[in-house]
């Protein structure tokens, strides 16, 4: 058995943990990372599509994913990897008023955080994704600034950083414990050794709650299911990612992108959710998505798809994070609940964890705090997640 | 290249030609031809250009696993060696990311039709087959899925007289004629279903098995999944790997005995298991000079028969051996190959190069046992039988599917006959590795006919014995891999000399002596099956002993037909009568090597075909300390690409091995759907005739 002392363990090298630690470790924090996978991002953010996009409505998620965005896009001048960024923005399209107005609705709150965000009518915005059905067409937004990019890539060049940046990194290791000691934790007992440190972060994505009873705590985290696929690389020809919010039979939304590479990613919103830790793949998801799919956007019919996944989605009560310190046991902190978005929020919230830590919090770091604190009465669901 | 337009085993009607283009220009096609066959029949072997670095792309499989051989057809990315080529047809090298065709409207959109059935067999082959036949002679409700334009799997590429046993599994008959056979009862049973040309693409967690079935969408529902989907071969790094020319043991069978396309001028094989041998056997019927063959073991793995007959064919074998490049620009021009050590590492210094247009790979085959796995992960109830189960010989397979088929008769309460002891017995006996090999025992009778068996190896194999209308030649009934014994000093009754027995052996290992006419120069009757425009009567032969040693120069007496073995009769002096086993085909300078080594330079080890990665950058990354599968995927694209892992992930295993990592330090990435690529039009069941 080792023991090791750290500034701070990190359970989970996932979305939200190797740019927590990236962030840590660059501030001087000497950071342990304990994951039970065999590499990082292999929970859930190699299921991760690749999006990062600001337009959210809500101001904590906004602000956390404009620093996502511009850590991003500015990746490869600062670093040197190529990560696939592509500024395509993103457009959500509406073929009835009942989309039109929602999204109408949301522009308002969008203009209103000076995002980048315009409405434009089926004439405009065929001009941006000509592949478009255009009969039946209202219009959408298209928020230019927004964008993807290999999440594989992304994550592990962030891992990467986070190493020569000094963070410790252990995988294989599950976590069987965690140390409290006079309401304080102390560190965590592994399948393989115990670390020691006065800080510990949870995380663990979809198994939030896991790392929560070790604490015999309760954290309001489940995981949902998204099926997602990606096809065959063809020549370019769509630049934003495409959001159709229509309900339909089996989905409540779905989504696609062309990645740098070529191919289309595709995902959807399952509708009812696909609740549990399920990540097996089923035959209703390719005929449902696929019908969507080609109904929105004729050319896709010719394009085969290659592979299929799916992802967990770890939802909250209200569909936002839950981040903050706990109130039952010091130097434990939650970076938790992340619905779906850990991998678009994590570079921003990783710096925010890291001044958090020490105790460092500007004024506005405080107010997205204060939106995703962990001990929020969870009301209304956010418009769109 | 071009057709073979006479085969001495293989008919084909060449009938109806027709044209269509590629790259604008016109080409001939036959009905039936893949457009892949049809490419090569007129010396086309490349295809396309890759994206990542414009490496030619052709085929390399030639059967649907790998994805290099992309081209448009009429506008649509397909695999050219599985699509059929039509009257017409616009075909498009793939140079670059191909372009998605723009579309304004999709027609109607159907549900995909549920089809629930007793057992899904995924293979149509020896394996496929048996099980279809013992499962629906008992009524039991069979849907056979395969994706090849007709059944038989492997069979069909199958010219030689197969090993194994008479009575189990028509041992002494061509591979091609046991699968017409099979087919043939298999089409004969209601209650068996048959969808060709369609494709497994998934076991999903729902129970349900997604299939392709030509352009639709189907999901059957089986009570019981039987993967019969036989094996793919391994791969091989080494410079020039992916080169045009480099091709697994398959695709030249496919190209040659399928599509009867002279798919080389001269061929180089790597590779001394049995599929090496056989492949080098039929290129040499198809016409194809076979430069060498490299075995990297001290000894062929093949059968010791196989190994011979090649060898006195003409064909150098060098075992001890490995190929160290391919070497040309936009296809092969010549291989490099190198004596290794007791490490298998390459001997500095004993470089060889050969020229050649074609590298045939056979160093192994891996199960296709993907859905099996995805099945026993969720529940599906399901077996394997043949090479998905074991990799073996196809006469084992035949008897696993047969066993199989039995054991799912009875899960699902249709019989309650038990799978005999005699049938495990011999289903085991059919897997078993050749023994070792001893001297052989010849007769000291010099007065009347009697057999030779240039035989010395314990192998699974009896139809010497079925044939003999005198029942002079035995073998142990209850291990047929004993070797065959000449009765005539225990029975006293004579051989007839009808030859039979010389006509059915699959090794071409059996020679009659006849000492009747002339004791001094008696005449031999060697088998040879390279059809009669070869070898005519009053042709002189250099005559070879077993291993392919020359031993006399003589004049061919007679030429006998017995289906399409030609049983050549020649006048041997008596001293070395009885070590006559065949006569030489291939002249020996087509072995020689180039004056000098060739050596190719550059790091273009491929190890990843569909995303090109190379062996350097993946050691690179296990030096680096990578361990788990799925991190080398993340950051080197391999596995990630059409194919989905289909060929670089034993690769990649072997790399490991080779830089010392331990198994157990190593995480398996994780393999999922689909199988193959399908339009996202087919899930959506757009009707493309409403359009």
């Amino acid at each position: 058995m080792t023991r090791e002392a750290y500034d701070v363990i990190i359970i989970g090298a996932g979305s939200v943990g190797v740019p927590g630690a990236w962030a840590m470790a660059r501030d001087g924090l000497s950071v342990l990372v304990i994951d039970r996978f065999a590499s990082p991002g292999q929970g859930s953010n190699k299921t991760a599509i690749g999006g990062i996009r600001a337009t959210h409505s809500d101001p904590a998620k906004i602000r956390l994913c404009l620093r996502s965005l511009e850590i991003a896009r500015t990746w490869q001048e600062a670093h040197g990897d190529d990560i696939e960024w592509t500024t395509g923005g993103y457009s959500f399209v509406a073929y009835s008023s009942r989309e039109e107005n929602t999204l109408k609705d949301l522009l308002v709150i969008q203009e209103q955080h000076g995002l980048d965000i315009d409405w434009h009518e089926p004439r405009e915005l065929l001009g941006i994704i000509p592949a478009l059905r255009r009969d039946g067409l209202h219009g959408g937004t298209f928020s230019p600034g927004d964008g993807h990019c290999s999440p594989l890539l992304f994550g592990h060049a962030m891992y990467e950083q986070a190493k020569a940046a000094g963070a410790r990194f252990r995988f294989g290791e599950t976590i069987t414990g965690i140390d409290v000691v006079s309401g304080r934790v102390r560190g965590v007992v592994t399948d393989k050794g115990i670390y020691d440190a006065p800080i510990i972060v949870n995380a663990a994505g979809p198994w939030a709650s896991e790392v929560g009873h070790l604490l015999g705590m309760e954290h309001p985290v489940r995981p949902d299911s998204h099926e997602g696929g990606i096809t065959e690389p063809v020549a370019h020809f769509l630049g934003p990612m495409v959001v159709d919010i229509r309900p339909a039979p089996g989905s409540a939304n779905y989504y696609f992108f062309q990645l740098a590479t070529g191919q289309i990613v595709f995902c959807v919103t399952p509708s009812p959710s696909l609740w549990g830790f399920d990540r097996r793949e089923t035959s209703a998801f390719l005929p449902m998505v696929a019908k969507r799919m080609v109904d929105l956007m004729p050319c896709l019919t010719n394009l085969r798809v290659r592979r299929t996944w799916r992802g967990l989605y770890p939802m909250t009560p209200d569909g936002s994070p839950l981040v903050g310190w706990s109130r039952e046991v010091s130097g434990y902190l939650m970076a938790i609940g992340m619905c779906g978005q850990g991998f678009m929020l994590g570079p921003g919230l990783g710096e925010l964890l890291s001044r958090v830590v020490r105790a460092e919090a500007k004024p506005e770091d405080e107010e997205i705090l204060s939106i995703l604190s962990p001990h929020r009465a969870f009301a209304g669901q956010e418009a769109l997640k | 290249m071009a057709r073979i337009e006479q085969h001495p085993i293989v008919r084909r009607d060449w009938k109806d030609p027709f044209t269509f283009t590629f790259a604008g220009r016109p080409v001939t096609a036959y009905p039936g031809d893949m457009i892949s066959s049809a490419l090569f029949a007129a010396g086309l072997r490349v295809f396309g250009h890759h994206p990542k670095d414009g490496a030619p792309q052709g085929i390399y499989c030639a059967n649907g696993q790998c994805a290099q051989c992309l081209v448009l057809a009429d506008g649509l990315p397909v695999k050219a060696c599985m699509t059929a080529v039509q009257p017409g047809m616009s075909v498009e090298p793939v140079d670059g990311l191909p372009t998605l065709p723009s579309r304004r409207e999709v027609g109607v959109m159907r549900e995909a039709e549920v089809r629930p059935v007793a057992v899904l067999i995924l293979g149509g082959g020896p394996a496929g087959l048996s099980a279809a036949i013992e499962l629906g002679s008992r009524g039991i409700d069979v849907l056979v899925v395969d994706d090849k334009d007709r059944l038989g799997g492997k069979l069909v590429l199958q010219t030689h007289r197969f090993f194994g046993s008479t009575q189990a599994v028509f041992a002494g008959t061509r591979g091609i004629d046991i699968g017409a056979r099979l087919e043939k009862r298999v089409r004969e049973l209601a209650a068996v279903e048959v969808w060709l040309e369609s494709t497994a693409l998934a076991v999903f967690s729902d129970r349900v098995v997604g299939v392709l079935r030509k352009d639709r969408y189907v999901l059957v529902r089986p009570q019981m999944l039987l993967v019969a989907t036989g094996a793919r071969e391994k791969s091989l790094v080494f410079q020039g790997n992916t080169l045009p020319g480099v091709y697994g043991a398959g695709a030249i069978q496919t190209l040659v005995n399928r599509d009867l396309v002279k798919a080389a001028d001269r061929l180089f094989i790597v590779g001394g298991g049995n599929v090496g041998l056989i492949a080098g056997y039929h290129a040499l019927q198809a016409g194809i000079d076979v430069v060498g063959l490299v075995e990297a073991l001290p000894e062929c793995g093949g059968y010791k028969v196989h190994k011979d007959k090649l060898a006195r064919m003409g064909v150098p074998i060098y075992t001890s051996h490995t190929i160290l490049s391919a070497n040309g620009v936009d296809g092969v021009e010549s291989v490099t190959v190198a004596e290794v050590d007791a490490k298998f590492r390459p001997i500095p210094g004993t470089e060889t190069s050969f020229a050649c247009d074609t590298v045939l790979i056979a160093v192994g085959l891996d199960p296709v046992d993907e859905f099996l796995r995805a099945a026993k992960e969720y529940d599906v109830p399901a077996v394997a039988a043949g090479d998905a189960e074991e990799i073996a010989e196809a006469s084992a397979a035949i008897f696993s599917g047969k066993i199989r088929g039995l054991e799912i008769a009875r899960s699902l309460g249709k019989t309650t006959d038990e799978v005999p002891e005699e049938w495990r017995t011999m289903g085991e006996i059919l897997k078993s590795r050749p023994g070792p090999s001893t001297s052989e025992t010849v007769p000291s009778d010099e007065d009347s006919v009697i057999p030779v068996f240039h035989c010395s190896q314990e192998i699974p194999c009896n139809p010497c014995t079925s044939v003999c209308p005198q029942k002079l030649i035995a073998i142990d009934e209850a291990d047929i891999r004993r070797l065959p014994q000449f009765l005539g000093a225990v029975t006293g009754r004579e051989c007839v000399g009808c030859d039979s027995c010389v006509a059915i052996c699959p090794g071409l290992a059996i020679t009659l002596v006849d000492f009747r006419k002339d004791r001094e120069e008696p005449m031999v009757t060697i088998p040879f099956e390279f059809g009669e425009s070869r070898l005519h009567a009053g042709d002189r032969v250099t005559v070879l002993d077993t291993v392919g040693e020359p031993i006399a120069a003589v004049a061919v007496e007679a030429v006998r037909r017995s289906d399409r073995t030609l049983l050549v009769k020649v006048r041997l002096p008596r001293t070395v009568a009885k070590r006559a086993a065949g006569v030489r085909m291939q002249e020996s300078w087509v072995g020689d090597p180039l004056p000098q080594a060739v050596e190719r330079l550059g790091d273009d080890a491929i190890v990843c075909r569909c995303e090109r990665i190379t062996a350097g950058e993946i050691r690179a990354r296990i030096r680096a300390g990578l361990r788990d599968m799925n991190e080398i995927k993340t950051v080197t694209r391999a596995g990630m690409g059409a194919c989905g892992g289909k060929t670089c992930t034993a690769l990649i295993a072997r790399l490991f091995r080779e830089e010392g990592v331990p198994a157990s330090e190593i995480t398996e990435n994780i393999r999922r759907p689909l199988f193959i690529e399908v339009p996202l039009g087919v899930f959506a069941g757009v009707e493309e005739e409403a359009l």
